[in-house]
């Protein structure tokens, strides 16, 4: 620290006085000689440590020859606490007599005061500089977290029969991690994972240029290579050349479980098995290095109750207090180690606390997703607690008969979730009430129109939600049938659908929009 | 998984005419219901009633439930009693729903359905 303040000083910050008189006006001030710590000049001063002669110094000293020329006659050191922080030269005296022993005296004690005020003085400068600084920092650490925070998904998606967690913790120098889930047509989702090298609001804004540019592109094709293709060339001109991103993306089939994937230099994916860990290996070139790379792709399939991880380099890069690397090898081992379910991230994030030391700052964004395909609706409807979480859902197509089969499937949903007996059987006749409704009279039989079910359950219930494309209409509030009057001819035999469901649910709640009716039953998971 | 069709066949018995109903009733059941009616009341006077065997049904709906609301406003314009046995308890409980069982006794066995005159 010291050295530093001294370095300041020599850079000219401070001016030396001389006194009046010299050279040549007795207002006259020099520029200040910079005397270098290694200059013989500086220890001989420090060692001095009082006024002494320019005549009486006999050194090899470049500064000393420069302050000679200035016409100094006597130098003053300024010493605080063992530190040469300055010198005080001056010139001839104007009486143009040697400098007394009572000057040398007063100069000596002068600097004694005056030495440790420079110094305070320096220190306070210093440390406001460094608050400065460090203010500095911080306002772009913020500015970099906000766009990284902004841009990560706000929402997990709720996949029927998947449980999707994410984990993101940013290292104090905010890297370019991101990872996202682009909703996509047909059962499917994209999965993105990427990390873009460097740290900062550069970092930031790469990332969110890339996460923009692979959501444009993936609406457009479904190939993955494509996806990568094309977000590679776009990405080219708007990268720093010193940057550049890695990415995996991958398309997701929710029913079939398939993975259509392609990787831009990213860390692979793990699928823990019921035999083991594999790697979903896929060759390609970072984005933003090289224009026109071409990305393999390649399929794998997520089978039920198999868990996928994606990371960051975070994790794997990351230290002990000995210079260990955490490595591929202790995380595949640790994934392959653990059953594969929710707690999966956590588990990680235990050993890897474990491993770089509780206490230590942490290297690097460390993100991971895991991809989890549930083992059934009853492990479904678990996961979520009391949160509904989506379970299971059907598109039928709107011919008449196949309200049996929306029936059969919700069933068979149910029955997992603990569902039997009576109230089995009046979810079965609600279920099928509602789907001939929606059959029948929203999409009037039309067999090009779907009827979509989705089944959403938490520990405590199960909703049933069933939704035609006949929006526009209101459904009415179920009357009472009149059976009398039926009887007697006066009202027609039917009208009796949503009455039915009415009675044969827990709750029944019906909306309309300007392309839907939805119908929702919700049946209590209790009193089975 | 398509339902079993309908099909109604037609008993003779001393207290009454019962008809045997197999498959799903709904709204395609309704023209062969009403034959089925008409061929068990033939020949029986107005005091002979007609037992429903739902033994063999496994899912009625609501255009099932019209049609047995139709059938039932048939038999009480003639004034005859028509009757039901061998429903599930979930559909007992719809008959009770619908107050469909306040004008069509439910009997839980076939003799009693036709024991009583």
């Amino acid at each position: 620290m010291a050295v530093k303040n001294l370095r300041r000083l020599r850079r000219g910050e401070r001016r030396q006085q001389t006194d009046s008189g010299f050279p040549s006006t007795p207002t006259d001030v020099v520029e200040a000689v910079p005397i270098d710590d290694n200059d013989p000049l500086f220890t001989f001063l420090l060692a001095t440590g009082g006024p002494i002669e320019v005549e009486r110094i006999n050194l090899e000293s470049p500064a000393l020859s420069e302050i000679r020329a200035q016409g100094v006659q006597l130098i003053v050191p300024l010493i605080a606490q063992g530190d040469l922080i300055g010198t005080l030269n001056l010139g001839r005296r104007l009486s143009d007599q040697p400098y007394s022993t009572d000057d040398r005296k007063l100069l000596a004690g002068l600097a004694g005061q005056v030495a440790p005020a420079i110094r305070v003085a320096q220190l306070v400068r210093q440390q406001e500089a460094e608050a400065k600084e460090r203010e500095r920092i911080d306002q772009e650490l913020r500015v970099a977290s906000l766009i990284q925070q902004t841009l990560l998904p706000k929402e997990l998606p709720r996949l029927a029969g998947w449980d999707i967690e994410a984990y993101y913790q940013s290292a104090r120098a905010v890297g370019g991690d991101f990872y996202d889930f682009i909703p996509l047509t047909d059962n499917r989702i994209g999965l993105v994972i990427g990390d873009v090298t460097d740290k900062g609001v550069p970092a930031a804004l790469v990332m969110a240029t890339t996460r923009t540019t692979l959501r444009g592109v993936a609406a457009h094709t479904d190939d993955p290579g494509e996806v990568l293709f094309r977000a590679n060339n776009s990405l080219i001109p708007e990268i720093p050349p010193a940057m550049f991103v890695t990415c995996l993306y991958g398309v997701l089939n929710t029913e079939t479980g398939e993975l259509v994937y392609a990787n831009a230099g990213h860390n692979l994916p793990y699928v823990r098995t019921a035999s083991g860990v594999s790697e979903l290996r896929a060759r390609g070139m970072p984005l933003g290095l090289l224009p026109d790379m071409n990305y393999e792709v390649l399929t794998a399939r997520v089978e039920h109750g198999e868990t996928m991880l994606l990371t960051s380099d975070g994790i794997v890069e990351a230290h002990s207090p000995d210079g260990d690397m955490f490595g591929f090898a202790r995380l595949q081992k640790l994934v392959g180690g653990h059953e594969g379910g929710p707690d999966l991230i956590s588990a990680i994030l235990d050993e890897l606390h474990r491993f770089q030391g509780f206490d230590r700052e942490q290297e690097d964004d460390v993100t991971m997703v895991t991809v989890r395909r549930l083992s059934s609706a009853l492990e479904s409807a678990t996961a979520f607690g009391d949160e509904l979480g989506a379970i299971a859902s059907f598109k039928l197509p709107s011919a008449s008969g196949n309200e049996r089969k929306a029936m059969d499937a919700v069933a068979e949903v149910a029955e997992g979730l603990g569902f039997s007996g009576e109230r089995l059987q009046r979810l079965k006749t609600a279920v099928s009430e509602a789907a001939m409704n929606a059959i029948e009279h929203g999409n009037k039989g039309d067999p090009a129109l779907l009827v979509e079910i989705d089944l959403l359950a938490n520990a405590q219930k199960l909703l049933v939600r069933i939704r035609d494309q006949g929006g526009g209409k209101p459904i009415g509030a179920p009357v009472v049938p009149d059976i009398e009057a039926k009887l007697a001819g006066e009202q027609s035999p039917r009208g009796w659908g949503l009455f039915l469901i009415e009675r044969m649910v827990d709750a029944m709640r019906t909306s309309v929009d300007g392309h839907h009716h939805v119908i929702e039953l919700e049946m209590s998971r209790g009193g089975n | 998984m398509p339902g079993t069709p309908f099909s109604a066949a037609v008993r003779q018995e001393d207290g009454g005419s019962v008809i045997d109903l197999v498959g799903d009733i709904d709204r395609n059941a309704g023209d062969r219901l009403t034959a089925a009616y008409l061929e068990a009341v033939a020949g029986r006077d107005q005091g002979s009633p007609v037992v429903l065997s739902f033994r063999d049904v496994d899912y009625i709906n609501s255009t099932g439930i019209a049609v047995i609301v139709t059938l039932l406003a048939k038999a009480r314009a003639e004034g005859r009693s028509l009757r039901a046995w061998g429903l599930s308890p979930h559909y007992q409980e719809i008959f009770q729903i619908t107050r469909l069982a306040d004008f069509m006794t439910l009997y839980e066995t076939e003799p009693q359905a036709l024991a009583v005159t």
